[in-house]
């Protein structure tokens, strides 16, 4: 129950501040330091979610077989490889690689 | 067979949305499994993908809470909400593109996204940015929660994280929603101080809390490079923004 309450009021959120954007007049938010705000904080929060998805495990930095992985993803995107294909090379070199042990 | 009329135009935007929205779609297919081998329900899947509507803040959701527990719920929603604040600055732009009508404005409001927006301010005129607007959000839309319930079902089937490398995909995810925003010096910058940040309080702050602070590292860069960039125009060339 508690989940579903977080899940909701993400959502409202999300949702409250795209329309946000066509309520407020443009200028009491629109301006350069706004939009640089905006994009870097996404650019922020994006290279955490991939460090903390990466090396945390309860808490701790681990190296495991996701490290390669996302090492993979990384060479794929630079030469433009498409996002579903990054996704599941990078899936098969984690499961992989656990698979005949060769890491946890 | 190259005439160039308005609605030559309109149909070139038009098309480019459906293939814009059916190539970002297939994205949902990764969201709906992950959420499903992270513990989330079909339902609850569903739910973030039909009332959230914005890739990045659901990847940061299911994320945040899929490895911080419920615990981690208030950062979940914070990182979901700071995602969503480039959607609200998209809105300013497209605001006047949908033009008055309340019902319109509202549905534009939950449909205004980083592809929507993307395909409007690549047309050329008005009329056909319009078009495109609306062929991609409506692409999308359909598109995204198809694909999210097909991964759920998916994902439901798959069972372990870990097996199938998802807990990687995840990761993964986020490098490619990264990807093409470090092209230049100062997001790159910023990137990897928000890397460093939460390398260095993973061990020692609850979940949740790193990204939180990278976040904050994020928006303090943004004030100190405004002011730099203020500072380096001439006050006598006017007021400043």
């Amino acid at each position: 129950m508690t989940l579903w309450i977080a899940l909701i009021a993400a959502s409202l959120v999300v949702w409250a501040l795209k329309n946000a954007g066509y309520i407020v007049p443009p200028r009491f938010v629109e301006g350069a330091l706004m939009s640089r705000v905006a994009g870097l904080v996404t650019v922020a929060l994006l290279a955490s979610l991939v460090v903390s998805q990466t090396l945390q495990e309860s808490g701790e930095i681990v190296w495991d077989a996701r490290v390669p992985a996302v090492g993979v993803a990384g060479i794929l995107l630079y030469f433009k490889t498409p996002f579903l294909l990054v996704l599941l090379v990078a899936g098969a070199v984690a499961g992989g690689l656990r698979f005949f042990g060769l890491m946890v | 067979m190259t005439e160039d009329t308005q609605n030559s135009r309109n149909r070139h935007a038009r098309s480019q949305g459906i293939q814009v929205a059916l190539a970002v779609s297939l994205y949902g297919i990764s969201f709906g499994a992950l959420a499903v081998a992270l513990g989330f329900s079909v339902w609850q899947t569903m739910v973030l993908s039909l009332l959230m509507f914005s890739g990045a803040s659901q990847f940061a959701f299911i994320g945040i809470v899929g490895t911080g527990g419920i615990a981690a719920a208030g950062a979940a929603i914070a990182s979901a909400g700071l995602l969503g604040i480039r959607n609200g600055l998209y809105a300013l732009r497209m605001s006047p593109l949908v033009g008055p009508g309340f019902w319109k404005r509202a549905l534009a409001g939950h449909l205004t996204v980083d592809e929507s927006t993307a395909v409007a301010v690549a047309q050329g005129d008005t009329e056909s940015s319009r078009h495109g607007f609306w062929a991609t959000a409506l692409a999308l839309y359909a598109g995204w929660n198809l694909a999210t319930l097909v991964g759920a079902l998916a994902g439901d089937a798959l069972g372990d994280v870990r097996t199938w490398g998802l807990d990687a995909v995840a990761a993964a995810a986020f490098l490619g929603l990264l990807w093409p925003r470090v092209t230049a010096r100062e997001p790159i910058g910023v990137a990897i101080a928000a890397a460093a940040v939460t390398i260095v309080l993973i061990p020692s702050v609850p979940a949740g809390i790193p990204v939180l602070a990278a976040a904050g590292v994020g928006i303090l860069v943004a004030i100190y490079r405004h002011g730099v960039a203020r500072g380096a125009t001439s006050p006598e060339q006017g007021r400043g923004s």
